[in-house]
């Protein structure tokens, strides 16, 4: 099946045209010198200047991101433990509710999560603010988590384990010694996820914050909402940029990675054979 | 022997039993707290006054669970289904998820079909390039198409220049515009499925119809989208279940004129403050999810027995 026809050709580049014709435009129009956003007037660097001296963009962008690392660290050690106690644990009572509340945030609506924890929070009298977001993103976030690292789990060899354990390794060394090495990836992708879930998230924040804590997101929809302005072009450029950045990264490492695995494996085949 | 190694053993089997109890319980009861007991919650709020729902709700559940249901009316309910906004909402929310579903799957099955045939170096950059927009900020990327189809935008200033139109086309605050910011930010969900399901077809089978005499657009029709729809059927759930309660794009291009659920349950928080109603409101959303999302739940299992 190595061979594209034409018709595959154009729906691959109008695909991709699609996808990224508006981001790019985006970030085009982000140095432009006009307030009017789209009569281009020439080159310019201003909006970005003026992005940075904008203390309630800094502000929001230091709650997010705390709010991001914060969340993200925590949903990584509670998912990766909820990932363990689903592929590994056996039986135990409660677990279909468990896996249940494990995959229903994956599928809920943001409103009906946000109204939700939103509800919890006056309810127990709890003081909104940078700590609700951090339970509100945790709780979600967690779950994505699990998911990632449970698939990983599910795919690797269970013999491993089992020899350790037989070698006289507790189950907690077990984990810490075979398991987690093994399954370290994708717990760093399931942090990852996280952590850009967290930095996104604008409806459950809205729900979940107080006077006190205004995240980034909820900032851009406050200015997004009067319209185009080039500031929040540059705002987003500069998202663009560090995600790009970050995920070609991680590609790069990740290829070299598994690059090195199947030396290594290639290797031991050869030792195998000889 | 046994006698030297039998206390150690047992407290270190206590210690391993701990271990699997805070293993279990931590994650366990943090969902409990944070993601049942708030449904919970939504539930009770639902069913009850709107004078009893304002911020001290909770004694009312103070009186014990038997005063609890004592108290349920399903008040709010009637309301939703007499105050005609609600019903035009749900509805309009659903033709909204189902035009855009399909429309993502015309646009997603050829780019989806056209990756599964491209050489095999190439097939994990493809793959990067679907998966990148995912990480970058979904509000960006709704935020991004305001300048193209505003009426002074680009898509108009475009079509005016190569002599399509001579009027600006509204779009923008139109359904259409919806419509475009859900293909856009959902096509991935699509995609990949779809060239998950593709890339594993034996290419064989399809040879082998062609050298029965097949034509290639029949034998397209007759193995791959057949073999291919355990893919479509996931995608198509994984674009609807997300749009129908969507409250970011109809805010952002929908304008005043466009209804759609999640929207009307923000308002009615936010600016009628009216919790009871907004609660009864997100209680039949979940009601109408959860049809979809049994039926994904089913087809993912038939594809995992498939499999195994």
């Amino acid at each position: 099946m190595n061979r594209l026809s034409p018709f595959n050709v154009v729906s691959l580049t109008f695909g991709f045209a699609f996808l990224y014709l508006p981001m790019l435009i985006l970030v085009i129009y982000s140095f432009n010198k006009s307030k009017l956003v789209t009569v281009w007037a020439g080159f310019s660097t201003k909006w970005y200047g003026e992005l940075l001296s904008n203390e309630a963009f800094l502000d929001a962008a230091w709650v997010t991101l705390k709010v991001a690392v914060i969340s993200s660290s925590i949903a990584t050690v509670l998912g990766t433990m909820a990932a363990y106690t689903l592929v590994r644990g056996g039986r135990f009572f409660g677990r279909t509710l468990f896996s249940g509340m494990i995959y229903a945030p994956l599928v809920m609506p943001e409103v009906i999560t946000g109204l939700s924890l939103l509800l919890l929070f006056i309810g127990v009298g709890m003081d909104r603010g940078v700590m609700t977001i951090v339970l509100a993103h945790t709780t979600f976030s967690m779950c994505f988590v699990s998911v990632v690292v449970s698939s990983r789990l599910a795919t690797f060899d269970r013999a491993l384990e089992e020899a350790a354990l037989d070698l006289g390794a507790s189950p907690f060394e077990a984990f810490r010694l075979i398991t987690l090495p093994i399954i370290a990836p994708a717990v760093v992708s399931g942090w990852l996820l996280a952590f850009t879930l967290s930095l996104d998230d604008l409806v459950i924040a809205s729900f979940a914050t107080g006077p006190s804590a205004t995240t980034l997101p909820m900032k851009i929809w406050s200015s997004v909402r009067l319209g185009v302005s080039p500031e929040i072009n540059a705002l987003s450029s500069i998202l663009i940029g560090l995600v790009a950045s970050g995920v070609i990264i991680a590609s790069l490492v990740s290829k070299r990675h598994s690059v090195r695995v199947q030396q290594e494996e290639r290797a031991a085949e050869r030792f195998e054979n000889d | 022997m046994f006698g030297l190694v039998g206390a150690p053993q047992l407290a270190f089997c206590w210690i391993n039993d701990l271990r699997r109890f805070v293993l279990i319980a931590l994650p366990y009861f943090w969902l409990l707290a944070l993601f049942l007991v708030p449904f919970v919650i939504v539930f009770k709020i639902a069913l009850s006054d709107a004078a009893l729902a304002i911020p001290p709700y909770m004694p009312t559940m103070k009186d014990g669970l038997s005063a609890m249901f004592l108290q349920l009316d399903f008040e709010n309910f009637v309301f939703l289904t007499e105050d005609d906004l609600y019903w035009k909402a749900y509805l309009s929310s659903l033709r909204i998820a189902f035009i855009s579903t399909v429309l993502t799957l015309l646009f997603g099955y050829p780019i989806a079909y056209a990756m599964a045939r491209a050489p095999h170096e190439w097939r994990a950059t493809l793959m990067m390039l679907i998966i990148l927009p995912f990480w970058t900020s979904f509000l960006i990327r709704v935020y991004a198409w305001i300048g193209i189809l505003s009426t002074e935008g680009l898509l108009n200033r475009f079509l005016f220049w190569i002599g399509v139109i001579s009027e600006p086309l509204t779009i923008l605050n139109t359904s259409t515009a919806v419509y475009i910011g859900i293909v856009y930010t959902y096509i991935p969900f699509m995609i990949l499925p779809i060239y998950a399901a593709l890339e594993r077809l034996d290419a064989s089978l399809i040879e082998a119809a062609e050298d029965l005499g097949c034509s290639r657009m029949k034998a397209f029709w007759l193995i791959t989208i057949p073999l291919s729809k355990g893919g479509i059927v996931a995608g198509c759930f994984l674009v609807f279940i997300p749009a129908l309660g969507e409250f970011v794009i109809p805010s952002l291009l929908g304008g005043s004129g466009t209804l759609m659920i999640g929207k009307v349950l923000f308002e009615e928080f936010f600016s009628n403050r009216d919790w009871p109603v907004a609660s009864a409101v997100a209680v039949i959303l979940l009601l109408i999810l959860i049809v979809p999302i049994i039926l994904f739940q089913r087809n993912e299992q038939r594809q995992q027995d498939a499999e195994g």
